[in-house]
């Protein structure tokens, strides 16, 4: 028998959680068809005016995004809560907020990752150019992971609660707001002749804050929900 | 060692106990006692540091358990009400998965070993979710071969168990404590362990 080291358990947990999407595949395809739902709702809805759908492009797009995410996150610890593999992961000899990471990876692979990889094919709706594309992509590939970050704080807080779905988007939409305005404004500036760079440093600051902060936060909230 | 001073636990308003004390020492298996309510899975979970005692202090080794933290969590190994295995997994996988959460890993022999052991032979691929209720508190049970943990905290553990494996944890124990190991347990359901002698401590 051999003892697992702090990286041996991220990718263990990661691996686990994956093959469980992979299991209950239903799950993972409600994100991703809501979020084409609703981006595909706004030109029928609009209209097919060339020059708005280019200017609310992404804001649709980060808003969906933002909406989808919101979905899953209900799903992220209440599973394991309920069969009792949260405990088993409280008693584990290894840090704590470590196993949080790799359940928010795990959770942004199959939940975010996709919408990053639809974006592009769902800009063309939009008529979007493509270098804009490229800024929404890089955009959302920095943006999607601190939208599960920060939605597992608010997942574990409202952990065991009746009714926390709601209660949980409440939580955690305001707190996206930046992740929101940094992305859509990225493609905004790349659209109007400017340079994104500004707006895309500002979501990596925002990802590396989130990555040294949330994983500590979500245990902790995770130790309260448990007693 | 284990050692348990001035202990208070409540839920809600409910106080459940008060001023207990004890201290289990290696080789040495307590049952805890009570009606249903009276704090048993309260007093488990207070020793696992789920939750936090109202008065009194648990230390681990003459350390306190809050302190410890994670050199705590290495040494014991924890067993509920609920399994903590998924539905959607093999009994194999969820033997794996489970041992590699509490920082052992496990090769796939030792973990169809343990499995076979615990009489889940040419079940270790199935799903969980077709297994029975009592298959499936056997896959959670085979935690307990593959543990190197000192101390076991185990709730309910012949909750849905037939007599063979009633009488296989049983010698599971026994090995368990002649390894200088030490067991607090709670049971509604009669259990001899061979060849040491049971503590008891009743909650009312």
């Amino acid at each position: 028998m051999k003892k697992s080291t702090l990286f041996g358990l991220l990718v263990l947990v990661i691996r686990r959680d994956l093959v469980l999407a992979m299991r209950r595949r239903a799950d993972v395809l409600t994100t991703l068809i809501f979020f084409v739902m609703v981006v595909s709702l706004f030109p029928l809805g609009v209209g097919p005016e060339m020059d708005m759908l280019r200017k609310m492009a992404a804001g649709v797009l980060w808003v969906a995004a933002l909406l989808s995410s919101m979905l899953s996150l209900g799903r992220l610890f209440s599973a394991d809560y309920l069969d009792g593999t949260l405990e088993q992961m409280m008693l584990a000899p290894q840090s704590l907020s470590m196993l949080v990471l790799g359940k928010m990876t795990a959770h942004w692979m199959v939940s975010g990752l996709p919408l990053v990889l639809m974006a592009p094919v769902l800009g063309l709706q939009f008529d979007m150019p493509v270098q804009s594309l490229g800024v929404l992509i890089v955009g959302l590939l920095l943006g999607t992971p601190v939208l599960s970050m920060v939605g597992a704080i608010g997942a574990a807080l409202t952990l065991g609660l009746r009714g926390g779905g709601v209660l949980l988007s409440l939580l955690v939409l305001p707190l996206c707001i930046p992740v929101l305005i940094f992305g859509a404004g990225a493609v905004d500036a790349v659209s109007s002749g400017l340079s994104a760079a500004s707006h895309l440093s500002l979501l990596g600051a925002l990802l590396l804050l989130a990555l040294v902060f949330t994983p500590w936060v979500t245990a902790q909230a995770l130790r309260i929900s448990m007693e | 060692m284990l050692e348990v001073s001035n202990l208070a636990c409540s839920r809600g308003d409910h106080r459940l106990f008060s001023g207990l004390s004890f201290s289990l020492h290696p080789g040495q298996i307590m049952q805890v006692q009570g009606a249903n309510g009276s704090g048993k899975t309260s007093l488990l979970r207070t020793l696992c540091g789920f939750l936090m005692p109202d008065e009194g202090d648990i230390a681990w080794c003459g350390e306190s358990i809050g302190e410890l933290d994670e050199d705590y969590y290495s040494e014991m190994l924890y067993l509920g009400h609920l399994n903590a295995i998924k539905d959607e997994l093999s009994a194999l996988e969820n033997l794996r998965i489970s041992a590699g959460l509490s920082g052992v890993e496990l090769d796939e022999k030792d973990a169809m070993n343990a499995l076979r052991r615990m009489g889940l032979r040419r079940k270790e691929m199935l799903p969980t979710k077709v297994l029975s209720q009592g298959q499936r508190r056997r896959v959670a049970l085979a935690r307990l071969l593959v543990s190197d943990a000192k101390l076991w905290i185990l709730d309910e553990p012949l909750t849905a168990l037939d007599v063979g494996a009633v009488a296989l944890i049983e010698s599971l124990l026994a090995g368990h404590l002649a390894k200088q190991g030490m067991v607090i347990f709670t049971t509604h359901q009669p259990l001899q362990v061979a060849g040491v002698e049971m503590r008891s401590l009743s909650l009312s």
